[in-house]
Parts: structure tokens; C-alpha cells; sequence
């Protein structure tokens, strides 16, 4: 990637969201009423499943659904809810791209410049530019249907820059792309976005890419936010047990605390720290260590399968609840089917939802 | 050697159905060529029949060809819209309306044509002009205009499409003329296609909208094969062909899908 120095200029965008909801034709409320606020040149990430409602959100900050009467859309203080999208100035990069089959690469990257009336020297230089910056220059005269899947990303967010668009919205840019690939755009697509200093916004219902790319996450559910923080807060405090049990591997273990000791199925485990009226606890697989059952004092199980994946293994442990715990051990042993192992969870690592 | 064998009867009986359906159109042809049908091909080939349909049914030809580009002016600008509009909302309503489109191509066009002169008859200028047989043919191939455009606005996403160019800046005329157009171009150009022959060789309700002097191609056809030598008749055919076989080959050949040379594989090493 080339320097995009001066890529995008003048200050980054703050939007505000106030009261938005959304309430389809049919009767279906696909958002409640949303308060949000994206600070100038963070990148921020809707996050969640299917139907949660984070698309909506974003096609309302991008001016494609309309908020609901008394929600509201600010850019940088101006509200703008009655404005359409092709008076916003916003960059957007859709699921399936929506490139242009009629039109080359370097025509698709053009476009919005043409649209604006750009002399045709400058509008060669621009696009240029967007070409360099996204090392696609060889492609500049390819048709559409002659590029593959990463090609096309790049071409999208290419043609979204190219008009030095306000702020850029993303709609599940990756999902479309097998894993390896996904795992090379998403960082470069990191990149980009820091070096050039735009708003972001960015709808995924892949949690990996939201830790990796968003300053904050908001975690959706059902049209309503669950929580917002950066990766850090959403993974290790999560605010609902929804949040703890979408982003990452979370285990459970019922029981109850008396005198500083928790006591489960699995067996007794010392919690000093423990909150009152314990009555189920929950952890992340990083958090449990799998030790000697002869030394065990604590917590046993046995083992329901391990799975060997070269710099760990992964292992699903029997302790006696409806769900088996998962465990990651970095040990360089075997797990038998059927062995009995010691477990000792970080007590730091023990959340009550 | 049993597959040889269905293979040959199976050439044999196509090649039959093929003579069966060609003979008589290169016999037509043949016979509009022949100085004197009932003596046969020996009494020598001429163009004489072809010149006298010329000198007595060159108005036919040229009101066939003007009608027929004039009913596809009219089904452009009618039928592109519409089916954008069948494409971007698509519900119960549309659907009914798609279907009752349809109606004109299922109903007997004599019926139609009744329909039409019941209810403007009594207009006289307006029952007397070409346009009244251009309103039928309108009514008889909107149809197909709309529905090829209608099946390449659906196989293509055209919602997003729109979407992404409204989001670099471009309202809905721009959009209209740089994205909508332009991708539903294939359909337009087999749904152009489609009208100009139909319209061209359309008799049943021509032959109820005509007035003596508002007679088409296909209507003075037959009253050229009722009225005249044989010969001039199968000339008329003849002419009738060249004007409508470079239509249908265009047809095909804009009906086929366009090759896409090769896709790139997505680089994973860069």
C-alpha cells in the first residue's frame, strides 16, 4: 500500500445518533430507540447476529432507512435526517460490493467523481491514486466479472474512497471471503483506516473482526444495544451474559459460595473475592489450567474429547453440568478419552452475570 | 454397434421433422422465383413476381417497417419503466399487474381487436389512421418487452447497485441513465427485437384494425395469395423473409449469454 497521505483531507466526522428507531412497513421493529455517539475519526463496530439490528443502524447513518419520526442523524452537530445518501458524502462498501458490471475497475473507482463533475485530468489522477493505494493498478481496464473476491473488496473500497468521503461505512465487507483472505483484507483494512484518519463504521457479525478492527464495539441484540466499550472491556466485562456468550468461548459453572469457597460438581474451588448469592459462574477457556489429578485439590473432570492443534490443545472436559468445560492446554502431553485431570481456574478470570 | 444404430435413427427422424418443416418454406420461395408455378422450375427462374409485389404492395412494406419501429419507440418508453418499477416493488400488486399484462398474448387477438373498434370505432380519424393498428400491436408485444427487461432487472441486484451509486452522489437520474440502463441493456436489445418482429409479421388483429388503405405487410400477404397468381403471393413471402430473418438471427445471437473470458483466483500471498 502507497502512502495515503492527504488521501482523505479536512477534519474526520462525528455522527450522532438520537432516538433512532426503526419500525419496517410490515410491523417488524428492527431497531429501539438508539442514543450514540461516534467520536471523530474512531472506528467504530456494530456487532451481533443476524436480525439484530446493526445493519439498520448503519443504513440509517448512511441516509438508506429513514429513522423513525423524532430519531435523528448528526453530522458533526448538523442534523441531516432528511437528507438522502447521495447528498451525504459518505463512502460505503456493501456485502456483495455493488460494483458496476458496465463499467471497468478504474470507471467503477471514477464514478462518484464523475458525478461530481471533476475535469477528467483530475479524475484520471484520483483514480490513480485510489489504484496505487490498493495495488491494484494492473486491473485498471479488467471488466468486473473478471476479478476475483479480494480483487472486487479492494475495488469497492477503492471507488468508497475515492470521492474523499466524510466517513466510510462498512456492511460485512468480509463476510463474502474465505477465511485466509479474510484474515489478509481485515488487516489491511486496519491499516487503512488509521493511516487515513477517517470515521469508521463497520457492521460484522464476526467477533474476531470486531476485536481486531474496533476502537469500540457496540454488541447488538434484538434492535436493542447490549453493550459498548472497546475490545478489551466487551471481552473481559462483559455487561450481559448475551455479550459474554457471543464474543469468544465462555464456560459455566453452577454451584454455590460459602466462606470464601465455591463449590460445584466438579468439586471445591477457593474464591475469596466472591460476590454474595453466587449462583452460577462464568470464565473464559484461557482462564482454566488443566493440572495433575494426583495434586488436584480442587476442581476434576474427565476428559470428552481433545482436539491437538499444534500450539495448543483443545479440550472439552466433563464436570458434571449440561454443557462440558472448555479448556485450553498448551501442555506438551496427551489427553486420553476418559482421563481424569486436575483443573484450577484464575480467580481474576470469574465473572457473575 | 446398437448406439450407432439409435444414433442413426435418431439423425434420421430429426432430419425427417427438419424437411418436413423446411421443404415447404424453400418450395414458397422457390415457387415466387418460378415463371410458371403449375409448369414448374423448368419454365425458368425470374424476378418478375417480385418486382410486380414492389409495384403493388411497396405501401405494405413500408407501413409494416414504420409501424413496427413505431411500436417499439412505444414499448421502450411505455415497458422499460414499468419493469423497473415491477423489479423495485415487488408484491401482490405487481405480480397481478405483471400477469394482467399478459392478457393481450392470451387473449385471441381477434377478440382484442373487437375490443378496440367497440370502443373507438366511432372516432373515425382516429379509426381510420395507422395508429389505431399501432395501439393493437402495442397492447399484443408490451408484454414482451417488459418481460425481458423485468428478467434481467431481477437476475441482477439492482437495489444494491442503485444503492452504491447513490452513495457516491448520484441521484435518481444518473442512476437511471448510467446504472439501470445500461445493465438491462441485453434485455432491451432481445425485447427490442422480439417487438419489431412481431409487430412485423402480426395478422389477426391487422387484419380486423386495417382499412383499405392502412394495409400492412402480412395483411397484404394474404390478399395477394386470395386475389392473385400464386406466384405473386410466394414473391410477397419471399420479401417478407428478408426483412424478417436478419431480425431473428439477430435475436439469437443477442439471446445467448455473454462469455466471461476467465475469473481471476484470489491471491493469498499478498
Amino acid at each position: 500500500m502507497t502512502e495515503p497521505k492527504n488521501m482523505i483531507p479536512g477534519k474526520p466526522l462525528s455522527i450522532a445518533l438520537e432516538n433512532c428507531a426503526k419500525t419496517f412497513a410490515d410491523g417488524t421493529r428492527a431497531l429501539e430507540p438508539l442514543n450514540l455517539s461516534i467520536n471523530a475519526g474512531e472506528t467504530i463496530v456494530f456487532l451481533g447476529p443476524s436480525g439484530c439490528g446493526k445493519t439498520t443502524t448503519l443504513r440509517i447513518i448512511a441516509g438508506l432507512e429513514e429513522p423513525d419520526a423524532g430519531g435523528r442523524v448528526l453530522f458533526d452537530g448538523e442534523d441531516i435526517t432528511s437528507l438522502p445518501i447521495e447528498k451525504r458524502n459518505v463512502g460505503m462498501v456493501f456485502q456483495s460490493y455493488a460494483l458496476f458490471p458496465n463499467m471497468s475497475v478504474a470507471e467503477n473507482i471514477g464514478y462518484g467523481l464523475k458525478i461530481r463533475g471533476e475535469s477528467s485530468a483530475g479524475l484520471r489522477t484520483r483514480v490513480g491514486e485510489m489504484l496505487g493505494m490498493m495495488r491494484i493498478e494492473k486491473l485498471a481496464d479488467r471488466r468486473i466479472d473478471q476479478l476475483s473476491g479480494g480483487q472486487r473488496q479492494r475495488v469497492a473500497l477503492a471507488r468508497a474512497l475515492a470521492v474523499r468521503p466524510r466517513a466510510l461505512l462498512l456492511d460485512e465487507p468480509l463476510t463474502a471471503l474465505d477465511a485466509k483472505l479474510r484474515d489478509t483484507l481485515r488487516l489491511e483494512i486496519d491499516t487503512l483506516l488509521r493511516r487515513l484518519n477517517i470515521t469508521a463504521i463497520y457492521v460484522t457479525h464476526d467477533q474476531a473482526e470486531a476485536m481486531a478492527l474496533g476502537d469500540r464495539i457496540v454488541v447488538m441484540e434484538h434492535g436493542r444495544v447490549a453493550q459498548i466499550g472497546n475490545p478489551r472491556d466487551i471481552y473481559q466485562k462483559p455487561a450481559t451474559r448475551f455479550v459474554a456468550e457471543f464474543i469468544g468461548t465462555m464456560n459455566r459453572l453452577n454451584g454455590a459460595v460459602r466462606n470464601g469457597v465455591f463449590t460445584c460438581r466438579a468439586g471445591d474451588m477457593p474464591w475469596a473475592a466472591a460476590p454474595a448469592d453466587v449462583s452460577e459462574v462464568l470464565f473464559r477457556p484461557e482462564d482454566i489450567r488443566v493440572t495433575d489429578s494426583a495434586e488436584a485439590s480442587g476442581l476434576r473432570g474427565t476428559v470428552a474429547a481433545a482436539f491437538y492443534l499444534g500450539d495448543r490443545t483443545r479440550l472439552f472436559v466433563e464436570v458434571g453440568e449440561t454443557q462440558p468445560l472448555v479448556v485450553e492446554s498448551t501442555a506438551r502431553r496427551d489427553f486420553a478419552h476418559g482421563e481424569t485431570v486436575g483443573l484450577q481456574i484464575d480467580p481474576r478470570g470469574l465473572l457473575v452475570l | 454397434m446398437k448406439n450407432r444404430w439409435l444414433f442413426s435413427l435418431q439423425l434420421g427422424f430429426t432430419l425427417l421433422v427438419c424437411a418436413f418443416l423446411i421443404v415447404p418454406v424453400i418450395l414458397s420461395i422457390l415457387a415466387g422465383l418460378t415463371v410458371n408455378y403449375l409448369v414448374g422450375i423448368e419454365s425458368g427462374l425470374t424476378l418478375r413476381w417480385v418486382y410486380a409485389v414492389w409495384d403493388g404492395y411497396r405501401d405494405t412494406i413500408f407501413l409494416s417497417i414504420g409501424l413496427s419501429l413505431a411500436c417499439l419507440v412505444v414499448t421502450l418508453l411505455i415497458g422499460i419503466p414499468t419493469a423497473y418499477v415491477l423489479a423495485k416493488r415487488q408484491s401482490g400488486l405487481t405480480r397481478a399487474i405483471e400477469e394482467l399484462l399478459v392478457m393481450p398474448v392470451a387473449v385471441p387477438g381477434l377478440a382484442t381487436a373487437l375490443a378496440l373498434i367497440v370502443t373507438y370505432g366511432s372516432l373515425s380519424g382516429f379509426r381510420t389512421s395507422w395508429a389505431f393498428i399501432l395501439v393493437g400491436h402495442v397492447l399484443f408485444t408490451l408484454p414482451f418487452m417488459v418481460r425481458s427487461v423485468l428478467a434481467v432487472l431481477m437476475a441482477i441486484d439492482l437495489k444494491t447497485l442503485e444503492e452504491g451509486a447513490a452513495s457516491l452522489g448520484a441521484g435518481f437520474i444518473d442512476r437511471f441513465r448510467d446504472i439501470v440502463l445500461p445493465n438491462c441493456r441485453t434485455g432491451i436489445l432481445a425485447g427490442s427485437l422480439m417487438v419489431v418482429t412481431l409487430s412485423m409479421g402480426e395478422f389477426n388483429m391487422t387484419w380486423l384494425l386495417h382499412t383499405p388503405f392502412n394495409k400492412t405487410l402480412p395483411v397484404g400477404l394474404a390478399d395477394a395469395y386470395a386475389s392473385l397468381r400464386l406466384e405473386i403471393g410466394s414473391a410477397y413471402t419471399l420479401v417478407f423473409f428478408l426483412m424478417i430473418v436478419p431480425l431473428l438471427l439477430a435475436l439469437q445471437a443477442f439471446a445467448q449469454p455473454r462469455q466471461t473470458k476467465f475469473v481471476a483466483e484470489d491471491d493469498h500471498h499478498d
